[in-house]
């Protein structure tokens, strides 16, 4: 399978790719880690007339922590993501969930930024940045802007971002010391997107709930976020009834597609036992 | 399509070419070095036959193109045998633990695995399970790759190579 012809720019800086893309037009795609994109090139049901490789852009890697938030580049890979000690100390269900992303190859390429940028409802990326409050900055034709991960996903593969812009980097309050959490994802095989997956940050004082997110990976066209399911198991201490509460608070808001992954009320069941799980296992780490 | 010139380094010496933008890396490896080892499987992104490494990554060489590997330094499974020749500890494993019966994986198996030792030089099965999840082989069942990966690391550290019991 080779890709349809397309013209190949590769820009060093940020405003030299947002220019190459506002004037390139609809026709004009950024290229990340490309493991999404090359694949679906290949079966031409992405036909670009330009790509833009963001690889040498400096200005798009690396992580940093910026007072009690942590940045994180673009173009980061779920490999150097992995290989990061202040994201183990400060934000380690990222780890836990880039672990659990695809394969090692793919980890070696495939990057933070199109992983959430993308729109692809089977991202394990979109619903954690989500429950960890992420804002992404955004570059465009028209100046830098910031989105809420909770206001970027509109619909499967669309998203806020404007024609032109780009995802520059995206940062992360760092949950408090001492916060639980937990990334539950069932898939049929290592390296397949979710058939259902559920992530939990909260924090416990006195064996008591304080504070709780729940996001679901792959159980609607868009990433969502379980509000009625958090504030179920707040100050509670997650006993059976207020489990079950929260399942079904969270599988009120599912709605699956029927795939090769299951049917909907399959996907529905487990979505609620990922949430059951992700909630106790984090309760069981937070101190 | 306007070609671009590109220049590499593969396993050592260095190569150039004239590709189009959407020549991928492992159609140049194979069709303009003509170095046929490194596999076409699934074309999907998820087989792994077509693992190379890449300034240090494990890549499937389906999955990028040509232009995009300009400047670096690429090993496949031609430049994996020792200097005089012999075969290397990862060639000596599938080799010794009967790791391939087809071998069509293989080189995409071994170029991934040396990877995997060089980060980690004493994994324990997990490990090795984990670190070859995105190479797929339909023969073995793993069994005997497993082994022969872990009859490399083995050989590399200077240890003895004992088969865990079945």
């Amino acid at each position: 399978m080779i890709p349809g012809p397309f013209s190949y720019h590769r820009p060093a800086t940020v405003a030299d790719a947002v220019k190459l893309l506002s004037t390139l037009g609809d026709e004009a795609r950024p290229l990340a880690g490309g493991h999404s994109l090359v694949p679906m090139m290949k079966l031409r049901l992405a036909t670009p007339e330009h790509l833009v490789d963001l690889h040498n852009v400096a200005g798009l890697k690396g992580i940093r922590r910026d007072g009690n938030k942590v940045v994180i580049g673009a173009m980061t890979t779920q490999h150097e993501l992995l290989a990061s000690d202040e994201i183990a100390k400060s934000i380690p269900i990222l780890h836990e969930t880039a672990l659990l992303i695809a394969d090692p190859q793919v980890r070696y390429r495939g990057t933070v930024g199109g992983n959430v940028a993308n729109g692809d409802p089977g991202n394990d990326m979109p619903a954690l940045m989500m429950t960890l409050w992420a804002t992404y900055h955004l570059d465009g034709p028209n100046g830098a802007r910031e989105v809420a991960a909770t206001d970027y996903y509109q619909g499967a593969y669309f998203t806020a971002i404007e024609p032109g812009e780009l995802l520059t980097s995206i940062s992360i309050p760092v949950p408090a010391a001492g916060h639980g959490y937990a990334y539950e994802k069932l898939k049929r095989k290592v390296g397949d997107y979710a058939t259902a997956a559920a992530a939990v940050v909260l924090t416990m004082s006195g064996g008591k709930v304080t504070t709780c997110a729940i996001g679901l990976t792959n159980l609607s066209e868009i990433p969502l976020l379980a509000d009625a399911a958090a504030k179920a198991v707040i100050g509670t201490s997650l006993d059976a009834a207020t489990l079950k509460k929260a399942a079904a608070a969270a599988q009120a808001i599912m709605a699956p597609a029927a795939d090769a992954r299951g049917p909907v009320e399959y996907r529905k069941h487990v979505g609620g036992i990922m949430v059951t799980r992700a909630l106790q296992r984090a309760a069981a780490k937070a101190s | 399509m306007a070609k671009t010139h590109i220049t590499m380094k593969v396993n050592g010496a260095e190569v150039e070419g004239l590709v189009e933008p959407r020549t991928l890396l492992v159609h140049f490896i194979r069709e303009n070095l003509q170095m046929t080892g490194t596999h076409i499987g699934c074309e999907t992104t998820h087989c792994g036959a077509c693992t190379v490494d890449i300034d240090g990554m494990s890549v499937k060489s389906c999955t990028m193109f040509a232009v995009q590997a300009n400047g670096s330094d690429i090993t496949t499974i031609e430049g994996m045998a020792n200097a005089d020749g012999s075969l290397s500890a990862l060639q000596e494993g599938f080799r010794m633990m009967h790791g391939l019966q087809c071998g069509f994986c293989t080189p995409g198996m071994i170029m991934r695995a040396q990877r995997l030792l060089k980060e980690n030089p004493s994994p324990s099965e997990d490990e090795i399970r984990m670190g070859i999840s995105g190479n797929i082989c339909r023969c073995t069942g793993y069994q005997n790759i497993v082994k022969a990966i872990q009859y490399a690391a083995a050989k590399i550290n200077g240890v003895e190579f004992r088969e865990a019991a079945e």
